[in-house]
């Protein structure tokens, strides 16, 4: 079993996700130990891209953030973060980023270098099921998990996308970009129902949840929560004392998260 | 008169050698395989093929002339000048020939709204255009630098009945448009259609686009065929993401004769920070849903980029134009903003022609290249679009204060 897929034996699991360089390179290290602390399952880290189509404003902003800080952020910068991270904590990570980040890096170099710093997953939103073939066997070499995207519009899709998931299975909750919302798909349940039916991998709902009631109620659907853009807030609204903010809502929403029976 | 039974292509990969695919994100797969099902069946589908005909011939002006540029040939002295005039369809340029296309197909798929991206406002106005013939809801996503250098094209949109929305994020341009037409889309994709003005993003579109556009070097070769019996030795056409361009190579590319030349806009120089000659300084990457060749940073990043020309100033190119490049079949020369202002004016004088700025790479390109060839050969010259939406900003360019 992959180390991401662990995360989920016990419990259910919190997800926090936050941008890398988001305001700069200690402040990541520190807001990523920060959720650590306060009980998070998985970080997911984002590396900043240009043009992040899947986001929404508050994601794109945390980008702009990120690169306004540092306009080539060099792969090699992130990669030494996670390795500040490291000496901090032993924390499952993946990384979320487009794929032409990884591309220029080198399909090969990347996932040898994740393997390296612990970096177990990636969510790569613009590598559909038909574009994965490419980086698949490489990521599979180094034991990096590729997490896929399901979402209320897969349809026929959905079953052929769970067979070939390795680590969690990024359910997303609603159409559209990433962000804050109150309402999400109502035919969740049943699309988690029919990822079940074919794989073990554990779901994870990802897209529009900030509340520890969202988060419990998607736990109660899937295995685990993920929450980006209420993280990326608090960092933008407390800089400096951003981490022991994260390290609070952490702990609430995994309180929230890990109440629910586990299937 | 000029068949018009458009050949479309056969590849359906979606691949270009190496280039092409879907990288796009999973809320949009099922739709672009929707599309690119429906497109696989209407492309062939006597009744739809009959539709696409009657529109072009009678809605949109076609055949466009064919027209021998004598006085720039005598001018220049040496090969002689044909120019396709796609400025003289309905809306004045190109665009209207995949937009018929698309909508026509849209239609088919039972949507009930277009949404579109636009540069300088020629694909938004041809989608505006369309959508008010067929009766459909349009909203077009527009940088907000766009909309503040084409005015008159945002209000040309409004009076079609489209809803103009200017893109703050980003550098405010062509492919902040496309990011923000793309996430429209996946929060509404079961009435909606997006309708891609370029021969870019993922598989069905370049393909379409390709294909739509392709009725213009189909024309231009019986046309040239008519008036000399021969084929060109070179075919010009100015490319952004290269929908004009590749319309204009399609039906030459299988002949070996022919020269295919691209003009990528330079901006300040193909060398300087401010430039959008993406084949010439650009490199392989995957972005907007295609792998091809992009301006990015080493981390990938996408850069910003710059042209005179608000059609041009894209950071990438269409796969099969990174194809066509990587192959050497075709070449693409960089065309600064000096040159194409002063093509600009040049075809105005000797021709009497207001062509568009992006228009004006290409010939800014023939005035180069002409001289140095025999007058027994022939230059095809892709006029894209008419100037019209130019003469203010050129006038600024050129320091002549005009009241608009």
């Amino acid at each position: 079993m992959s180390k991401i897929a662990e995360v989920f034996k016990n419990h259910k699991a919190f997800i926090p996700f936050i941008a890398a360089n988001d305001p700069d390179f200690q402040g990541t290290v520190n807001n990523v130990v920060a959720l650590a602390k306060g009980g998070a399952d998985l970080v997911e880290i984002g590396i900043p891209f240009s043009d992040p189509v899947a986001d929404g404003p508050v994601i794109q902003a945390a980008d702009i953030r990120a690169l306004k800080a540092d306009p080539d952020l060099p792969m090699d910068t992130i990669f030494d973060m996670v390795a500040e991270i490291r000496k901090q904590t032993a924390i499952p990570l993946a990384f979320l980023t487009y794929l032409n980040i990884v591309f220029q890096y080198g399909y090969e170099a990347f996932t040898k270098r994740c393997t390296e710093l612990g970096i177990d997953g990636l969510v790569i939103p613009d590598m559909p099921y038909e574009e994965r073939g490419e980086l698949a066997p490489i990521a599979a070499k180094h034991d990096v998990d590729l997490i896929p995207l399901v979402t209320p519009v897969s349809g026929d899709r959905i079953e052929k996308i769970a067979k070939a998931a390795t680590g969690f299975i990024y359910v997303v909750s609603s159409l559209g970009v990433t962000g804050e919302r109150s309402e999400f798909a109502n035919d969740l349940s049943d699309l988690v129902a029919r990822i079940r039916k074919v794989t073990d991998v554990p779901t994870a709902i990802g897209f529009g949840i900030h509340t520890a009631e969202q988060a419990a109620e998607m736990a109660q659907i899937a295995d685990g929560a993920i929450v980006g853009s209420a993280c990326v807030n608090i960092v933008a609204e407390y800089g400096e004392q951003a981490p022991t903010k994260l390290q609070d809502y952490t702990k609430q929403m995994k309180a929230a998260v890990v109440g629910n029976p586990v299937r | 008169m000029t068949e018009l039974n458009l050949k479309l292509s056969k590849n359906t990969t979606g691949r270009y050698g190496e280039y092409g695919g879907q990288y796009i994100p999973e809320t949009l797969m099922n739709e672009l395989d929707r599309m690119t099902k429906a497109y696989e069946h209407y492309k062939n589908d006597p009744e739809f093929k009959t539709e696409l005909h009657d529109l072009l011939v009678d809605y949109a002006n076609r055949p466009s002339l064919l027209y021998y540029a004598e006085r720039m040939t005598k001018d220049l002295g040496g090969a002689q000048i044909y120019l396709k005039r796609e400025d003289l369809n309905h809306t004045g340029a190109h665009k209207i020939n995949n937009v018929i296309g698309q909508a026509l197909l849209a239609k088919h798929m039972g949507k009930t709204r277009l949404i579109a991206e636009t540069g300088a406002g020629q694909h938004g106005v041809a989608t505006a255009t369309i959508a008010a013939y067929f009766g459909m809801e349009c909203e077009v996503f527009m940088g907000k630098k766009d909309t503040d250098r084409q005015r008159l094209n945002v209000y040309r949109m409004e009076l079609l009945g489209a809803k103009v929305h200017p893109v703050t994020s980003g550098s405010m341009v062509l492919k902040d448009a496309i990011n923000a037409a793309l996430q429209d889309w996946t929060k509404r994709v079961d009435d909606t259609f997006y309708l891609m003005g370029s021969a870019t993003g993922p598989h069905p579109y370049p393909l379409m686009v390709r294909d739509f556009q392709s009725v213009i070097s189909q024309e231009s070769k019986q046309q040239l065929q008519e008036k000399t019996g021969k084929l060109p030795d070179m075919v010009v056409a100015c490319v952004g993401g290269g929908s004009n361009a590749i319309g204009s190579f399609a039906n030459y590319i299988n002949e070996p004769s022919v020269q295919l030349v691209g003009a990528e806009a330079a901006g300040k120089g193909v060398e300087t920070e401010l430039t959008a000659a993406t084949v010439e300084r650009g490199s392989d990457g995957i972005f907007h849903g295609m792998k091809s060749m992009f301006l990015q940073n080493k981390t990938g990043q996408i850069k910003p980029v710059y042209s005179i020309s608000a059609g041009l100033d894209y950071p990438g190119v269409g796969p099969e134009h990174a194809y066509l490049a990587k192959t050497g079949r075709a070449k693409y020369v960089g065309i600064t903003d000096d040159e194409a202002v002063d093509a600009f004016e040049y075809i105005a004088k000797t021709e009497g022609i207001v062509a568009a700025i992006e228009s004006c790479h290409a010939v800014a390109y023939v005035q180069k290249i002409a001289p140095k060839m025999r007058k027994d050969q022939i230059i095809v010259c892709t006029l894209s679009g008419r100037g019209d939406k130019d003469v203010a900003s050129i006038a600024k360019y050129r320091g002549v204060d005009i009241d608009e």
